[in-house]
């Protein structure tokens, strides 16, 4: 075929390599992707569920031990009052943005390259806000009094304080879940479709079919479905924005030096896309080695990726400067002070330059073209972006160990519960994970085959 | 159809006709060949869908927008209503409202709507969706887990690698040999009838 004599990163697009490589037509494009999930999964696939069901196990102990016991199992006090659980809340959102922007963002922008990769990101989108979801519930330290956020009627005729940042974020993240889930289920459904058709047992045929809906592929569907697809994305592209921007309004409306910024959410914005591609690319690069699908997502696709990880992560950078440099202009005394102290003085001095480290200087790697296609160098860089976001939401929440009144300051020490619940939840990630490579098409196989030159009706004619 | 025992326990009346083509720029233009030839009631399957297949079908455009847009509308309001009427003592200056929160003497009711905005754009946001979604498939009449065309073994590429043509027994221009004869002209394969 032609895809090797065509230079796959040319600057012109009508030089450049197809996006599915290795001369696949339709039919092989459906093998490739269903082979995976028809495919026997050994001893490895087991193994790696017996681990992570473990680590769920934690979590499920950690939680129950947390209702059991009350919040003073984690190391929060006064005036340290939001410790890990918030961290990791914001850690685990912000993960999933990279779903929603390259299922919804990128579709409105005509981004073909999406199409390898939307299905995965969008299921990591899922497992990341599953995982999110769990914090704000048990933080709260009367669990059962969780559905107080909710606005239902009840017999005490009180309503939610709906001018509560912590009340926008439940509507935000519970609306953003939901969305999530039928806008990846919409995409889905071609596919199960696919999966049932070319089912041997008797019992995928039938879970699948059902899943499925009964989709036949006719185009008086695909004309409701086209529409509800891109309608979606349209609906959640300022949804994803919004979601990140609540989520700092959790810091930025109270009225402490170090939160209290405009800044706040086109900064949290950035980041998470940032984390989230960078997840991405952490999980896609093994996985793509496993199951044999490196002519399904290319080289462009990973490239394209790092260059994204490159600008949102040059946006935190420059996020950081400025929050620095509005603080000394600003002339506040304690604003200055919240700063200068995170930086240089705070006893988690370490924590911010692991921050700085890893979310400034690590992306800017990816300005040689060298390191972005190299499959080792992106994998590490990824890593070392997820770790530096991390440290990103620790080191915003630990601006409040130093108060107002050096009276009031305190100190911070996250307990073994604070990390038994945070290994947990990645366990509940980790084991979504694995459900999902093993019974859903990682890759969207009907949208795959639309940006191939063959799906168009009038190719090979002239104009 | 072809396997399996014969049983004749029911009359089988049929459904249509059914033709296969393998690129999408065969089923386009023998889809334009049915839609010349006045056939309303055919219907084009594939396993993705194909760029500007509405017009050589000669099909309207979805109504699936005017479902969103009232859906979207509907969150509008409720989240309105629920955000002004449960933070207000007394709300649209007579009904009885939820409950006031005196916090920082903040704005309550319609006065504080601004403080809202995220909660009202998020219940438009999630209705909209639903409507979206639901209102998707309910135009296009799912769930259906069972459909003539299921019986029709090559049909399973239809979510692969195959392009479908199925003309309707219920189309008032049907004619069996007419519509075979188009098939034929337009390169069809497996051309066969289907019972319903």
């Amino acid at each position: 075929m032609s895809d090797t004599a065509l230079d796959p990163f040319a600057d012109n697009p009508k030089k450049r390599t197809s996006l599915v490589q290795g001369g696949l037509n339709f039919g092989q494009v459906t093998d490739k992707v269903c082979n995976v999930i028809e495919g026997k999964f050994g001893k490895v696939w087991w193994m790696c569920l017996g681990v992570t069901l473990s680590m769920l196990g934690l979590l499920g102990i950690s939680i129950g031990y947390l209702i059991w016991e009350g919040v003073g199992i984690w190391g929060v006090n006064n005036p340290v009052g939001w410790g890990w659980a918030i961290v990791n809340f914001v850690f685990w959102v912000g993960i999933g943005h990279a779903g929603t922007l390259i299922s919804a963002i990128l579709f409105l922008l005509r981004q073909n390259w999406r199409t390898g990769v939307n299905r995965f990101a969008e299921a990591m989108t899922l497992m990341a806000v599953a995982c999110a979801g769990i914090f704000p519930g048990i933080h709260i330290g009367r669990v059962w009094a969780a559905y107080w956020m909710f606005p239902l009627p009840n017999q005490m005729g009180l309503w939610p304080n709906f001018r509560s940042p912590l009340l926008w974020d439940m509507f935000a993240v519970s609306t953003y879940a939901t969305v999530s889930l039928l806008f990846w289920y919409v995409g889905l459904i071609p596919d199960l479709a696919t999966a049932r058709d070319r089912a041997k047992t008797k019992m995928s045929k039938i879970v699948y079919g059902i899943f499925a809906l009964g989709w036949r592929g006719a185009n008086r569907h695909w004309q409701s479905y086209e529409r509800a697809y891109a309608t979606l994305a349209a609906l959640a592209t300022p949804l994803v924005l919004s979601v990140h921007t609540i989520v700092s309004f959790d810091f930025a409306v109270a009225n402490l030096p170090g939160w209290h910024t405009t800044i706040f959410p086109p900064y949290f914005v950035a980041g998470a896309v940032f984390s989230g591609f960078a997840m991405v690319i952490s999980l896609l690069v093994p996985i793509r080695k496993i199951f044999g699908l490196e002519d399904l997502i290319t080289m462009r696709h990973l490239e394209n990726m790092n260059k994204i990880i490159l600008a949102t992560g040059t946006m935190v950078g420059y996020a950081y400067a400025m929050e620095f440099f509005i603080a000394w202009y600003s002339g506040v005394e304690l604003e200055t002070f919240a700063f200068v102290n995170r930086a240089f003085g705070s006893p988690f001095g370490w924590a911010y330059w692991i921050m700085v480290t890893c979310n400034v200087i690590t992306p800017q790697l990816f300005w040689f073209k060298k390191i972005r296609t190299s499959i080792t160098m992106m994998f590490i860089l990824s890593i070392f972006v997820n770790i530096g976001m991390w440290f990103e939401r620790f080191v915003i929440t630990m601006t409040l160990h130093r108060d107002f009144m050096p009276s009031s300051w305190g100190d911070y020490k996250p307990t073994f519960w604070d990390v038994s619940t945070f290994i947990g939840s990645w366990g509940l990630f980790l084991t979504l994970l694995l459900l999902f490579i093993r019974f859903v098409p990682m890759i969207a196989i009907a949208e795959v085959k639309i940006v191939m030159p063959e799906s168009d009706p009038h190719h090979g004619e002239e104009h | 159809m072809a396997h399996g025992k014969v049983k004749k326990v029911v009359e089988e009346k049929p459904f249509g006709i059914v033709g296969q083509y393998s690129t999408p720029k065969d089923v386009y233009h023998a889809a334009e060949k049915f839609r010349d030839a006045g056939f309303k009631k055919f219907e084009v399957y594939t396993p993705f869908p194909i760029h500007g297949m509405d017009d050589a079908m000669g099909i309207k455009p979805t109504k699936l927008p005017w479902i969103i847009l009232l859906c979207g509308i509907t969150g509008l309001t409720f989240g309105i209503c629920l955000t002004t009427w449960g933070s207000s003592e007394t709300w649209l200056g007579g009904i009885e409202g939820g409950y006031k929160m005196i916090i920082s003497g903040k704005p309550d009711g319609f006065d504080g709507i601004y403080e809202f905005i995220p909660i009202i754009f998020e219940t438009t946001i999630l209705l909209s969706a639903f409507g979206a979604v639901f209102g998707m498939i309910a135009l296009n009449g799912l769930p259906k887990l069972y459909h003539p065309l299921f019986k029709h073994d090559p049909f399973a590429k239809a979510t692969d690698d195959g392009f479908f043509i199925a003309v309707e027994c219920a189309d008032p221009l049907y004619d069996e040999k007419k519509v075979k004869e188009i098939f034929e002209k337009s390169g069809g394969d497996n051309v066969t009838e289907v019972m319903d």
